[in-house]
């Protein structure tokens, strides 16, 4: 099988503070793969530079395209890696305000990577836009409504909504849950767990909430001061942990 | 007479500089060129980007005209021609095949225009995408790129508030298959004459920017297959020339719920009544007869 994302030796470094240094790591189809690691730890700036909001200084990141197999995104041109942003990949952001149009109505909000790729019959789309919102379980009479009307927990399941309606194969999660109460955050984890299986999405998830990563992820890579320390199967990594640092990470989890 | 300004008050080296701007815009049409925007004896919003368009493309033999609204009797409409009156020492003219410069804000002539014309809008927002997303370096990108998906987004935010695109001016169409691009406030009513004889130049004075569309440019309005582009008018005829193809303006007559529906363009619907239409409330035409 072939990996559909790889990573070679990525590095990101802001003067002389490394952002984060000769990662590497193969993501293949269906897989979700977690980063975790504390704040500072460079999760943020590696998965920026991947999803292509930030250019590294080094090394490459490869992705399986549909046409022309694998392509370096970082050499791509700016138009091609633009499309691709909105068609074969998605960002969810930690901030839904930052991912969503907090103007535009949910379907508008669902509708516009539709509208982006070329869809012009209204009466699909907003088709399309309610059966995402069913989907991440907003109910179809909110679909008129603004964002701003919404709960944190529905903002972020709006925005999930917006992403996968164009059906991309590679999701790129920063901090999905961040700011959510733990039940809005165990609902959610439920949907994306459902969603993913059932889309065979491939995703990367930065978070620092092991149990996070303990729901969604297949694997897990451990950060620390920019550098990947472990990597391995998530419940390998957290109930046997090699690295002195992911130690310290799994002792550190308060136990209720 | 003797000249207090420079020919069309301008200088030679800003006309130079802004009719390059405009044949950067007719080259690329739809795309709006930025230009070094002088300050003009008038206010931002009064149609300076017109005026410095006009004054750079007018010559001595020149007859303008001047309408805002549709209408060649408002103040915005008296005070631009007066300036170019005293400025250029133009010819000006209210008939609209007599010009060969036509200024206008917010509405096209409804008689046809001719190749040897040319229409200059004043546009107060050049870019259709800024009340979608106020960054300019990302409107330019969206441009450059050609991601236009956003502009549809206004659309169905329109459909799915009013169950009808309910965007009635500054509707905003593409130019050849390529740039959007905001035609200014007309009504969209319009668009469809976008598509003309004459040149048309836009200028925006406040946010420096040129853009233009020569002759017999494609321009098409956006839509949605199941929600098609409609040009809407008043389901009314000229109260006063009887014409019920021009585009109306609504005018209030009393507290008692009296109205009339006049042709929004003053040239059109005095020259029909010349020819001897009348409308509802209308009286037969008398020359001078104001």
């Amino acid at each position: 099988m072939t990996p559909l994302f790889q990573v070679k030796d990525l590095s990101k470094f802001y003067g002389n503070r490394i952002g984060c240094k000769d990662v590497s790591f193969d993501l293949y189809p269906g897989e979700v793969m977690g980063i975790v690691g504390e704040s500072g730890s460079g999760k943020s700036t590696l998965l920026n530079c991947l999803a292509g909001h930030l250019p590294p200084d080094r090394g490459e990141v490869l992705f399986d395209t549909r046409t022309d197999g694998m392509r370096d995104t970082i050499q791509m041109s700016e138009p091609e890696r633009r499309m691709l942003g909105r068609t074969d990949w998605a960002f969810v952001h930690q901030h839904a305000r930052d991912g969503l149009r907090m103007g535009v109505s949910a379907g508008g909000n669902v509708g516009e990577r539709l509208m982006a790729v070329g869809a012009r019959h209204y009466g699909d789309i907003r088709e399309q836009a309610i059966d995402w919102l069913g989907r991440v379980e907003i109910n179809a009479d909110r679909v008129d409504d603004r964002p701003s009307a919404f709960s944190g927990g529905m903002q972020q399941r709006l925005q999930i909504a917006r992403n996968l309606v164009t059906g991309p194969r590679l999701v790129f999660m920063d901090e999905p849950t961040g700011g959510l109460d733990v039940s809005v955050q165990a609902r959610l984890l439920d949907l994306l767990r459902g969603l993913v299986r059932e889309m065979g999405l491939s995703a990367i998830i930065v978070t620092h909430d092991l149990a996070v990563v303990r729901l969604l992820a297949d694997r897990l890579m451990v950060m620390k001061d920019g550098h990947a320390v472990e990597t391995g199967l998530t419940d390998q990594v957290l109930d046997d942990p090699q690295h002195g640092y992911t130690q310290l990470l799994v002792s550190s989890v308060l136990q209720v | 007479m003797t000249q207090d300004y420079n020919f069309a008050y301008l200088d030679e080296q800003t006309k130079r500089m802004i009719r390059r701007a405009i044949l950067k815009g007719l080259a690329v049409p739809g795309y709006q060129v930025p230009f070094a925007s002088r300050e003009m004896p008038m206010p931002y919003g009064w149609g300076t980007g017109g005026v410095q368009v006009s004054a750079s493309i007018l010559t001595p033999e020149d007859t303008m005209k001047v309408i805002d609204q549709g209408a060649d009797d408002t103040t915005n409409a008296v005070s631009i021609r007066k300036f170019f009156e005293k400025t250029a020492g133009v010819a000006t003219s209210e008939e609209t095949s007599k010009a060969d410069v036509i200024q206008t804000r917010h509405r096209i002539p409804e008689q046809d225009l001719r190749e040897d014309q040319i229409l200059v809008y004043q546009v107060p927002i050049p870019e259709p995408l800024r009340f979608l997303e106020p960054r300019e370096t990302e409107t330019r990108k969206m441009h450059a790129l050609e991601e236009y998906g956003l502009m549809h987004v206004k659309l169905y935010e329109d459909i799915s508030k009013n169950g009808a695109i309910s965007t009635s001016y500054a509707y905003p169409v593409k130019v050849e298959g390529r740039y959007v691009m905001d035609p200014s406030p007309i009504p969209k009513f319009d668009n469809p004459k976008l598509e003309m004889a004459a040149v048309q130049l836009f200028g925006a004075g406040r946010e420096q920017r040129i853009y233009a569309l020569p002759p017999y440019t494609r321009v098409v309005s956006l839509d949605f297959e199941d929600y098609p582009f409609e040009p809407s008018k008043a389901d009314h005829a000229c109260d006063l020339c009887g014409s019920d193809t021009s585009y109306l303006d609504e005018v209030i007559m009393d507290d008692a719920g009296g109205r009339m529906f006049v042709c929004s363009d003053t040239d059109f619907c005095r020259s029909r009544r010349a020819a001897g239409h009348v409308g509802a409330q209308g009286v037969p035409f008398e020359e001078d007869a104001a």
